[in-house]
């Protein structure tokens, strides 16, 4: 598992907020999913409203979510019966222990994976290089990102960050390619490299976008063919999913490939959609001969167990939510200390790495609601982040300092008299160092982050409560 | 006062319940929902006599609308009461506009005026057209949108405090795309997002006012 960072939320969103390179990525990149996910919607040709489409997908996740165990066993006998093999593994650990006695079994030199969040989770191409085994990621994004060792930057966009620039450098010192700022050569290098990887691969190792119950399938969609390529050339075929990720039928899946598509980048449809129900069968030219699925829990049924959280367990993946949060878009996805970034990331990485560690994250929105509008399963995020910002007080995690002006703030709130006579002290302390009615720099605990960049203003001398009682005919109703 | 001027002015029986304090949503969104409870009982203790309740501010409209029956969701009796209470409660342009069916408030004003959507007033009430309607309605004032006028501030309450850089970084955004309009004055109706565009405002010497919707309709009124 990669290192959890969650708890340097603060300082890495202040680092990034200087970094010029992360700037301009959150930039014309992001607007650009922004007009493209709203164009494709307005101008879709489906009878369907969009609106209807998000809840028939809520409510089909719902449903599978409530009822895992029947449909985790569906896919169990339906891809046996197809040929292929299914795992269960705890956590991250276990997950990286049955890669690893596969690769064994088959004497597997190097791999080639095509894009799975589930495997950054687990931190599976560091478990294989420690095994003597090659990893090359193949989409294009995970590559460059796995040449210089981060995590993603962003769900569908892990490498949105880099410049050209920074990628010439990268195949410099890797691929011992001439530097180029044209992009174009640049796809081409890594195209030319990641071929080889590709014909000489024994193991291929993919996510899964969607996994279908009844027929056992595997719904895997990329835009640059590598799925369908890390799932076809080589030897073995090992597919890792999240518990969750499962659909009942594959009527379901139109639906949710139209959500996606459009949510994630824009596009009516993904240019490469593989529907994978096994191994190589029968009259088959091309397939692995072995196929496997391995399902993870690792934290997921913490989230099932709880019931308001158990809704992030409906999340697609798309990053829609990250696109419209204005915090994410300030910091980008680093600043979240693990795999899942911005608002589902907040909800995400503390119940599955944590919550004492990443207790910032719940409160790193501003609950402005536009990732909740967004969100194609209808996910209520907000809601989300509000139960687990209770949970870290319920817990005894929150910050000391908070929850004494909390107190301060009940206590005041219990009848008027309090209330007036806090705002007179307020006024008593900050009337000294004020001018003109405003205060240019408090040192208070909690609130005194206010007059970093904002000023801040003295109550008014006599309350609203007075004036509608000597001015406004207090008391007539 | 404004708003009471408003009211008084379109004919509204008003009554200020002298032992208000506050809606909760402080402690609710900050994570203590035992405190908020406490707080919103007393909230609704002192309002469910009234007829209709008007907040002149989105979020806490959207506090006792939205969330009490969250807050209240292990207590059949306060959950009761306060959907009694949510269902009466409104945002004071919802309340001039849907409830007394007026779109014109007969105020005074001059200049171009931009208006920022609070989050919880859009988001959580639907509330968008009504303030436009009420702001073109009063004579002498134009309205120019400014980009995303529904992009968050940044205020975010307790956000606003324990992560000021970003918060500030947001706010930014939003007044250079108030500045860009050319308006002299940008019109909100959330007391958060007012106080956070004032500060900002006032620290930079900004020639630009942010105004509270009540304080525009109130303009030239008797």
């Amino acid at each position: 598992m990669p290192q959890v960072k969650t708890d340097q939320f603060k300082s890495a969103s202040v680092k990034a907020l200087h970094d010029a390179n992360i700037q301009r990525a959150l930039g014309a990149p992001f607007a650009h999913f922004v007009d493209g996910r709203k164009s494709a919607i307005e101008a879709d040709y489906t009878e369907e409203s969009w609106d209807s489409m998000r809840e028939r997908a809520a409510a089909i996740k719902a449903q599978t979510i409530e009822r895992l165990d029947y449909y985790l066993d569906l896919v169990d006998r339906n891809v046996r019966r197809n040929g292929g093999h299914v795992h269960f593994a705890n956590d991250s650990a276990h997950a990286n222990q049955i890669v690893l006695d596969i690769a064994k079994q088959h004497d597997v030199k190097t791999v080639i994976k095509s894009k799975s969040m589930v495997s950054e989770e687990m931190g599976i191409n560091e478990v294989l290089e420690q095994n003597g085994i090659e990893p090359v990621e193949t989409d294009l994004g995970e590559y460059i990102i796995q040449l210089a060792k981060e995590t993603p930057f962003h769900l569908i966009a892990p490498a949105v960050h880099k410049t050209k620039e920074q990628v010439s450098e990268l195949f410099e010192k890797f691929l011992k390619s001439a530097p180029t700022a044209d992009i174009e050569r640049l796809c081409v290098i890594a195209r030319d490299k990641l071929r080889e990887q590709f014909a000489k691969a024994d193991m291929g190792i993919s996510g899964a976008n969607f996994i279908v119950a009844e027929t056992g399938t595997v719904v895997l969609v990329t835009n640059e063919g590598n799925g369908r390529m890390t799932t076809s050339a080589p030897r073995v075929h090992v597919a890792i999913s999240g518990m969750e990720k499962l659909l009942p039928a594959i009527e379901d899946v139109g639906l949710f490939l139209r959500l996606l598509a459009r949510s994630a980048t824009g596009q009516r449809i993904t240019s490469y959609n593989s529907f994978i129900s096994g191994p190589r069968a029968g009259s088959d030219e091309d397939g692995p001969e072995e196929f496997h699925l391995i399902l993870v829990d690792n934290g997921r049924l913490e989230l099932l167990k709880d019931e308001v959280l158990r809704e992030a367990l409906s999340c697609i993946r798309c990053g829609a939510c990250l696109n419209h949060c204005p915090v994410y878009r300030k910091v980008g996805g680093h600043a979240y200390g693990w795999v899942y970034p911005g608002p589902i990331g907040a909800i995400v990485s503390p119940v599955l790495t944590g919550l004492k560690q990443a207790k910032d994250l719940p409160y790193a929105s501003t609950l402005c609601g536009a990732c909740r509008d967004v969100c194609p399963v209808g996910i209520d995020l907000p809601k989300l982040l509000l139960h687990l910002r209770h949970k870290i007080v319920a817990d005894g995690a929150g910050v000391w300092a908070e929850r004494l002006a909390v107190r301060r703030w009940h206590n005041a709130m219990k009848t008027r008299q309090k209330l007036e006579g806090s705002v007179r002290l307020s006024r008593l302390l900050l009337k000294p160092i004020a001018r003109g009615g405003y205060v240019k720099r408090m040192r208070a605990p909690v609130v005194g982050g206010w007059t970093k960049g904002r000023d801040f203003p003295v109550p008014a001398a006599k309350s609203f409560a007075r004036i509608w009682a000597d001015e406004l005919g207090g008391g007539r109703s | 006062m404004a708003t009471v001027k408003v009211l008084r002015h379109l004919g509204v029986d008003v009554a200020f319940p002298e032992d208000q304090t506050c809606c909760g949503q402080i402690g609710f969104n900050g994570g203590y929902r035992p405190e908020a409870a406490d707080v919103a009982r007393h909230f609704i203790e002192t309002f469910e006599g009234y007829q209709h309740i008007v907040a002149p501010s989105g979020s806490c409209a959207s506090m006792i609308k939205v969330y009490y029956a969250e807050l209240f969701a292990d207590d059949s009796e306060m959950l009761g009461r306060a959907k009694a209470v949510g269902a009466k409660t409104y945002e004071l342009t919802d309340f001039i506009v849907n409830v007394l069916g007026v779109t014109e408030v007969g105020g005074t004003s001059a200049g171009l005026v931009t208006y920022h959507d609070a989050c919880h007033l859009l988001r959580e009430l639907g509330i968008a057209k009504e303030p436009r309607t009420l702001i073109e309605g009063v004579r002498g004032v134009e309205i120019q949108e400014m980009e995303k006028s529904d992009a968050c501030c940044g205020f975010g309450g307790l956000f606003s405090v324990k992560f000021p850089e970003i918060s500030t970084a947001m706010l930014d955004d939003k007044l250079q795309n108030v500045a860009d309009t050319g308006a002299s004055c940008v019109v909100a109706n959330d007391c958060g997002c007012l106080m956070h565009m004032r500060g900002a405002m006032r620290r930079a010497g900004s020639p630009v006012r942010a105004q509270h919707i009540a304080e525009l309709l109130a303009e030239g009124l008797d």
